[in-house]
């Protein structure tokens, strides 16, 4: 029987991968995969804490987590593929519009 | 056994988000967070949760990750164009995720003790049982993704879907 203290170990890993995956990597594309690395860390961390009172109110949780992140990943895209277009190109570096 | 089992799953899941750090190429990427995501799959099973398992499996590493590898096909970009210049950012990074990783390993030492005490018999919270719970204390805000999911799909298309503003 594995306590869920590993599973939280692990969801806590996780999360700090993409936490520094999102401020290594210099492209939007790779960048917006590690919000999903970090989005999924969260729900493993809700699961790990459900198990140990066995409720099934964790497992909602990952739906709705599933949910945002599904509309989170359409719109982000959609909007990365229009920054595609107008500058033909996906690093942040280019992406310096607001910078004084 | 099932300790073997955790251990590949949780170092197929860190090391393909540890590969992606150090990859370059967007598509690679998108490979690597498809593994990532389905040995994840595998850790939800473990954790009594298979709802969760099969959905994170199917939806997630199936239709988001498939949805990013189109983004990437589309944009069809060169290996070079996406290369990291500056070599100090990844330094700093990896110094403030040091720190990161040990605050929380601090903010959750208290729920590991907890752990420690009392681990109930695995009664797994059955399908069925996220669904009773879906559709009856936690309708209102299901019928609010629908919402969400509705807004997010116009949103994306009037976004991708304007012909060159200029």
């Amino acid at each position: 029987m594995i306590p869920s203290s590993a599973f939280l170990v692990l969801a806590i890993v996780l999360f700090v991968l993409g936490v520094a995956a999102f401020f290594v990597k210099r492209d939007l594309l790779t960048q917006f995969m590690a919000v999903e690395v970090m989005l999924n860390a969260g729900s493993l961390a809700f699961l790990a804490a459900a198990k140990q009172s066995a409720k099934a109110e964790a497992q909602v949780i990952v739906v709705f987590v599933l949910t945002v992140a599904a509309a989170e990943a359409a719109v982000g895209l959609a909007i990365i593929l229009h920054f595609f277009r107008r500058r033909k190109s996906v690093r942040t570096e280019d992406i310096d519009g607001l910078k004084g | 056994m099932i300790w073997i089992i955790f251990g590949i799953l949780s170092f197929l899941c860190v090391g393909s988000v540890a590969a992606m750090i150090f990859s370059r190429n967007p598509a690679h990427n998108a490979l690597l967070l498809v593994l990532c995501f389905a040995s994840l799959g595998g850790v939800f099973g473990l954790l009594d949760a298979p709802f969760a398992a099969v959905v994170q499996i199917i939806v997630y590493a199936g239709a988001i990750m498939v949805l990013f590898l189109f983004a990437v096909m589309t944009l069809n970009l060169k290996e070079g164009q996406v290369r990291e210049k500056r070599k100090r950012i990844p330094a700093v990074a990896a110094v403030l995720a040091v720190v990161l990783l040990a605050e929380l390993l601090v903010v959750a030492r208290k729920a590991f003790f907890r752990a420690a005490e009392s681990v109930p018999a695995g009664a797994a919270a059955e399908p069925m049982g996220v669904g009773q719970l879906l559709f009856t204390r936690y309708l209102y805000p299901f019928e609010i993704t629908s919402i969400l999911l509705i807004a997010a799909l116009i949103g994306a298309m009037v976004m991708a879907g304007t012909k060159e503003p200029r």
